[in-house]
């Protein structure tokens, strides 16, 4: 598990209008990736690439490529559905299925793909719970409705949903921006943890997220309202928030900007 | 009263406070009458039908019986009860695959100009009047599927409901049918509308699963829609229940009042009923009868929607 990623020529547009110009970048395996920039800069679009999610819009496309060790996810005959259930995804707000008790979100993923064996489903929801770090916390009530935890509780359910299946890279899009501190931090120790067997690429507004969870950060940036966003650097973690190369970058985390 | 304006700042004159009255007045007016027009309908219908129950010499509940000329009254209403609840079930259970899958064909699948046209069509169904309705179903449809209602007495003869029933075509069977296509509008309107409103956040969540789109209907539309779609069935089950002119063009009535289960009998429900002997309301006693079986239909159809927003509102109250 955890491969690499590397985009090229990245544009990605919805109907007419240009979202993203001309992104490339590499994300190593098992590293933990942040995507910073302000509002409309493209970063949440690019993140969605790289499972196809943007698709879901209607009008939108991508060209370019993006490869997943080597493999291509849009070379002709690949299915959207195949490329997620090996890139999972965590969103902005928890979104447990509110019909389905603890133990069958998590497993939500593995029945979809046919999975039916009790011994299977039990072994999976335990080790992702327990890789969520919400174990403990749920053990005696995987029967309950997923949405009757809290909101940070729910959003690492929704990250044990997304682990049980067992994919290469794990995306984020601000998975944090609608929970308290305290549940942050223990996203945050999570991140840290996930990032020992899957390849993390995490959307975040908050600077000092990005600085304490990842490794490599890429900032992201228009021109003007309207411009299509594009990558301004990408580098090591403590060198964009340190010593950037470029102004604008410095302008942005040093909060002179957006 | 002490002034709370700071009279340093600029004066504003009092908030005038008539017109909120005055609206408060019309609409509390407004919902009165609602509530008063149900009681008056209400009452009526026992007023009226109180007398002839009195004089009823049979079980009004529980007897097939429907003598009200001349000697003593003996009606009873089970034989309409039960045409009137067959004919309108099977038009549910008709309607209720197709408009469901209408919605999600209009919501999920197609494409937004194909989806609005077929919302269109569907909706178009609901503008053609019950009386047209009723026409097509006695002359071109009964015919029409004869032949299958034969094969089906034939073959599944021993299931009471396709036990071999009329010669003629005026069954329950064709009735059903143009109930449920006049029923399919509004529940295909209902279930697209909760189908429409499935937040994008449980879309995704199934999406970034890997789920295709009929795993996404499965896991994310359907439950959250589920209650919705049962309250607009039983929206349809009480359209279909108080169906008239439609019934009564295409049903075969029969001297024979007693309960026959097959869906290819002929028969009357209680708006058939009524509406076939509007002729006969000459004397208090006799329209009193009628106006009893009306009050049933009344009941039922009253029970039936007070179900159907029992189950919309909780359906609402969990998401």
């Amino acid at each position: 598990m955890a491969k690499r990623i590397e985009v090229s020529d990245l544009n990605v547009y919805y109907g007419k209008f240009q979202a993203v110009k001309d992104v490339a970048l590499t994300v190593e395996p098992r590293s933990v990736t942040a995507f910073i920039g302000p509002s409309g800069c493209g970063k949440s679009t690019v993140l969605r690439t790289l499972n196809r999610m943007h698709e879901v819009i209607p009008g939108a496309y991508c060209t370019g490529s993006v490869l997943l060790d080597g493999a291509d996810l849009y070379a002709d005959g690949v299915d959207p559905v195949a490329v997620r259930r090996l890139v999972g995804m965590v969103f902005q707000r928890p979104n447990p299925f509110p019909a389905m008790s603890i133990y069958d979100n998590v497993v939500a993923g593995l029945r979809l793909n046919g999975v039916r064996d009790k011994g299977v489903l039990d072994e999976a929801a335990e080790r992702s719970l327990r890789a969520a770090n919400l174990w403990t916390e749920v053990k005696d009530r995987l029967g309950r409705a997923g949405v009757g935890l809290s909101g940070g509780q729910q959003q690492r359910l929704c990250i044990a949903r997304a682990i049980a299946v067992s994919p290469e890279v794990l995306l984020m899009d601000e998975p944090c921006s609608a929970l308290d501190p305290i549940s942050t931090l223990a996203i945050e120790d999570l991140i840290q943890q996930l990032k020992d067997e899957y390849t993390v690429v995490i959307v975040t507004h908050n600077m000092q997220q990005a600085a304490r969870v990842s490794d490599q950060t890429a900032f992201f940036n228009l021109e003007a309202a309207g411009q299509p966003g594009q990558l301004v650097e990408m580098d090591a973690t403590e060198k964009i928030f340190s010593n950037p190369s470029v102004k604008a970058t410095e302008d942005y985390i040093t909060g002179r900007f957006g | 009263m002490t002034d709370i304006q700071d009279p340093t700042r600029v004066q504003l004159p009092p908030p005038n406070k008539r017109p909120d009255a005055a609206f408060f007045g019309a609409s509390a007016g407004a919902g009165f009458i609602i509530a008063a027009l149900v009681a008056f309908i209400g009452i009526f219908l026992l007023v009226t039908a109180i007398p002839s129950l009195r004089k009823n010499t049979v079980n009004f509940l529980t007897s097939t019986q429907w003598q009200v000329g001349e000697g003593d009254l003996a009606f009873g209403i089970a034989g309409m009860l039960w045409t009137t609840a067959l004919s309108s079930v099977v038009a549910m259970v008709l309607a209720v695959p197709i408009s469901v899958g209408v919605a999600l064909l209009i919501t999920q699948y197609a494409p937004r100009v194909l989806g609005n046209t077929v919302g269109f069509l569907v909706d178009l169904l609901a503008a053609v009047p019950s009386v047209v309705y009723g026409l097509w179903g006695a002359a071109i449809l009964a015919p029409a599927v004869q032949p299958f209602a034969q094969w089906l007495q034939d073959n599944l003869g021993w299931f009471p409901l396709f036990a071999p029933g009329l010669a003629s075509s005026g069954s329950v069977f064709v009735a059903s049918i143009v109930l449920a296509i006049m029923i399919i509008p509004i529940v295909t309107a209902i279930s697209r509308d909760v189908f429409e409103q499935t937040p994008r956040d449980h879309i995704e969540a199934a999406l970034a699963l890997g789920a295709t789109k009929w795993e996404v209907v499965q896991t994310a539309v359907l439950p959250y829609g589920r209650s919705g779609v049962i309250a607009a069935s039983m929206l349809g089950l009480g359209r279909a229940l108080g169906e008239t002119i439609a019934v009564m063009l295409i049903l075969s009535t029969t001297n024979d009042t007693s309960i026959n289960f097959s869906l290819f009998a002929g028969g009357e429900t209680f708006a058939s009923k009524i509406a076939n002997n509007a002729a006969e309301f000459d004397s208090a006693t006799k329209t009193g009868a009628y106006v009893a079986a009306g009050l049933v239909l009344f009941v039922v159809t009253f029970a039936v929607n007070a179900v159907a927003r029992v189950i919309a509102a909780g359906g609402k109250a969990r998401s």
